[in-house]
């Protein structure tokens, strides 16, 4: 049964897959890459990878979607994106072809993965999920230098706005109708999202979640606010949503130069004390994600004038 | 280790003040994080000389449970010159950027991309592992995009969408092989993967890796990216992009190839890399023969001069008993590194003072400019010095260690390569030269402050000093060397 489970889901992500780069008309792919993720997502899942099933879920198909589908509306009103004929890219689709096959060949030819030991080291590590150990602890300096990366992709980000706009505030302008559906959305899912999001982190410890998700559904929160015009559109200028952005990185380098100064070495965290200092750190870097990642999709400040 | 954990979290921490504190305070902040971080990274050169290379395990975790970082003589010494470069750059940027001339958004802008870029780019330097040299990769291409799109031009904005996508594709590659070597191996720390049993799909992870390792290095045929994307950007950002953005991916091939999987390297493999390097000398060269724009020109020259470095593949070794040092090619690879770095940058920062004086860097509109801003020509001049390898520069010292071991080992043709790509490097500086030194006057340029002026020519000057100067780095490159760069691949 749960083969033929898994070969359905294997030939729906393959066929999605290929709907998605090979179908006509801008929009119609968006849709399809949608799916695509959210199907990526249950095939993680299936493979018992649960943490990254929902980061793949909340980032790629959620989060990912609503940037494709705001710069698909971008250049429809610029007229722009329809519907250049799409041609097969020929050498890109040989080479692609290339890869998986060569890869395909490596997964036949390995022996079995084998993963590093963490038996001894899990104890240690203040937590008892392993993903999250090994996110903030075992290999903590990838996760810091994976934090900064998001910012550096919002300072890019903002690079790209006219120097006459840089005073306005955030994206497009959004108008919520009183009493309509998104009006309404804009104060019954905040809540709701706010609570999840908040146990997905404090989860993360000893079971699936952790910063990145938790910090995608406060971000999906915020922004739907933010497009009910619940919140207004914040500035570059304010300089508590810079502080913000840069709160979470902050507190993951000042306890990893703590780690320097009073235990064994930069970022190192003494077994008593990693619980507490995990947490406060993934708490931290919650809020810096999820405001990076609402400014990211609203984009940068926009000469105004139309409506999404 | 203090020193080279402080060399790896000031630069981070600069960009951080630097985002979050108000305009006034960006610019001092900025500043003092280039400053303290200079001063780490001469304290962690000192304690390399001293000590050796200097290792640490993070959070107490070793391989493969953690990350190491290890400083040894290649990446302090390529830190040290990032850190002139950021130095010089950050000089010139304070005057061509500024919020007053360049607008708030540049004057926000530059200075978290370029810590940024700089705190990625040591976390590359001393890296250890596999995944972490990736996410160190991500953080530099990600920086480097945004740089080159700063000036929000729209040619500098398509410049910045190609690179990213090149870019990426050469990440996705990257990944593709750093996956399939912790598949086989469960780990990926380069010095545990060297004690590793060598595995079906190795051959595989390493050719994916150079593969996408080749396209953010931008040699020939994957350089299409590089003389656009270098050229629309600001001249301090240019610097920044030509000097040092592609000396990151190059270091993680000499560290795969030489330190990972050496034993992977065939003749033929090796051959098939210096080619592309040769080729890419002369493509670069002849393209840069034809451009009319300095910019052009100085971003096609630094397509020729990464093709040399890659003559260290087959070259490695090469000197054998022959000669009274050890690892000679290997080590005029990394000279080639160095010096292209020093004169890359102020060759670009000479032509953002041209740029600000005329409002050009057509050659036309350039002649006669040294008779207005002599110490910019005379920087551009020992800059070109150096690129075409004469003596005393470091760029003769690169050519002369590469040609010595290419003669002493019997592969004479490599020599040529150097040679040949010296005379095309002549023909292609010789014309912005003679539009400098021209004796009629094209236009009349606006006062450039001399403080900005000595900027550039301080670094050429040093990418001579370094070759005058070579017993010094010759040896502290030694300093934690793979075997295989003195008894080759």
């Amino acid at each position: 049964m749960s083969l033929v489970l898994d070969m359905a889901l294997c030939a729906l992500i393959l066929g999605v897959g290929l709907a998605t780069v090979a179908g006509h008309g801008v929009f119609r792919a968006v849709i399809f890459f949608i799916t695509y993720g959210l199907l990526l997502a249950i095939g993680w899942a299936r493979l018992g990878a649960y943490d990254v099933a929902l980061a793949e879920a909340a980032i790629s198909a959620g989060l990912t979607g609503v940037l494709l589908l705001a710069a698909h509306g971008r250049l429809r009103r610029l007229r722009a994106a329809e519907e250049a004929p799409l041609r097969p890219n020929l050498p890109a689709a040989l080479v692609a072809t290339g890869i998986a096959l060569a890869l395909g060949w490596a997964w036949f030819a390995l022996p079995d993965p084998t993963a590093p030991d963490l038996t001894a080291a899990l104890p240690q590590s203040g937590v008892g999920n392993p993903v999250t150990a090994v996110l903030l602890n075992f290999r903590a300096w990838d996760t810091l230098l994976e934090a900064i990366i998001l910012l550096a992709a919002l300072i890019g980000l903002w690079m790209l706005a006219r120097d006459r706009a840089w005073d306005n505030p955030l994206g497009l302008r959004y108008h919520a109708r009183a009493g309509g559906v998104m009006a309404s959305f804009g104060r019954v899912l905040p809540p709701i999202g706010l609570i999840f999001g908040i146990y997905l982190v404090w989860a993360g410890a000893e079971m699936t979640g952790g910063a990145f998700q938790g910090g995608t559904v406060l971000a999906a929160v915020c922004l739907v606010s933010i497009m009910a015009d619940v919140l207004p559109a914040p500035r570059i200028a304010q300089p508590a949503w810079r502080l913000a952005l840069v709160f979470g990185p902050g507190v993951f380098l000042l306890s990893g130069v703590a780690g320097a100064v009073f235990a064994q070495g930069f970022l190192a965290l003494p077994p008593e004390l990693a619980k507490p200092a995990i947490v406060t750190i993934e708490a931290a870097l919650t809020l810096s994600i999820a405001v990076t990642l609402v400014l990211l999709v609203i984009g940068p400040p926009d000469e105004g004038g139309q409506d999404a | 280790m203090t020193a080279l954990i402080s060399w790896l979290v000031l630069p981070l921490f600069a960009a951080l003040a630097a985002i979050a504190l108000p305009s006034r305070a960006r610019l001092p902040a900025a500043l003092l994080g280039v400053g303290l971080t200079v001063v780490a990274s001469i304290w962690l050169t000192i304690e390399v000389w001293n000590t050796g290379a200097v290792t640490v395990s993070l959070g107490g975790w070793r391989p493969p449970i953690g990350i190491a970082l290890r400083a040894d003589g290649l990446g302090a010494a390529l830190g040290v010159m990032t850190a002139l470069v950021m130095v010089a750059v950050a000089l010139a940027a304070r005057h061509e950027l500024a919020a007053k001339v360049a607008g708030p958004r540049i004057g926000f802008g530059f200075w978290p991309l370029m810590l940024l870029l700089w705190a990625a780019l040591n976390a590359v330097y001393v890296a250890r592992d596999l995944f972490n040299l990736y996410v160190g990769l991500e953080l530099i291409t990600l920086t480097a995009v945004a740089l080159v799109a700063i000036s929000g031009k729209a040619a500098a904005i398509a410049a910045a969408l190609r690179y990213l996508l090149f870019a990426l594709a050469g990440s996705l590659l990257y990944l593709a092989g750093v996956v399939l070597t912790y598949a086989a191996h469960g780990t990926l720390d380069i010095s545990l993967l060297a004690a590793r049993t060598v595995a079906p799909g190795d051959a595989l992870a390493l050719g994916l890796m150079t593969a996408g390792l080749l396209v953010k290095t931008a040699l020939f045929p994957f350089h299409v990216w590089l003389p656009p994307a270098h050229s629309a950007a600001p001249a301090p950002a240019s610097a920044l992009l030509s000097a040092l953005v592609p000396k990151a991916s190059l270091l993680i091939l000499l560290r795969i190839w030489f330190e990972a999987m050496p034993e992977l390297a065939t003749p033929m493999t090796q051959s098939a890399l210096a080619s592309l390097g040769a080729l890419a000398v002369i493509w670069g060269g002849v393209l840069a023969l034809l451009q009319s724009r300095l910019k052009l020109i100085v971003a096609y020259s630094t397509v020729a001069q990464l093709g040399y470095i890659f003559l260290v593949f087959p070259l490695a070794g090469g000197d054998g008993a022959a000669q009274p040092w050890a690892a000679g090619a290997w080590t005029g690879a990394i000279f080639q590194m160095l010096a292209h770095g020093l004169a890359k940058a102020a060759m670009f920062l000479a032509a953002g003072i041209y740029i600000a004086a005329i409002g050009s860097d057509r050659l036309g509109d350039m002649r006669g400019l040294a008779r207005a801003l002599p110490m910019t020509g005379f920087a551009f001049a020992l800059a070109s010095i150096t690129l075409l390898g004469l003596p005393p520069s470091a760029g003769f010292t690169a050519k002369y260690l590469m040609m010595t071991a290419a003669f002493a080992s019997g592969q004479w043709a490599w020599a040529l390569v150097p040679a040949g790509g010296g005379l095309l490097a002549a023909a292609y500086l010789y014309r912005p030269l003679s539009a400098i030194f021209a004796r009629d006057t094209a236009l009349t340029p606006r006062p450039i402050p001399w403080a900005w002026q000595t900027v550039p020519l301080v670094l050429a000057a040093l990418s001579v000093a370094l070759g005058l100067l070579s017993s010094i780095p010759f040896e502290f490159l030694q300093i934690g060397r793979p075997e295989q760069a003195a008894e080759g691949l």
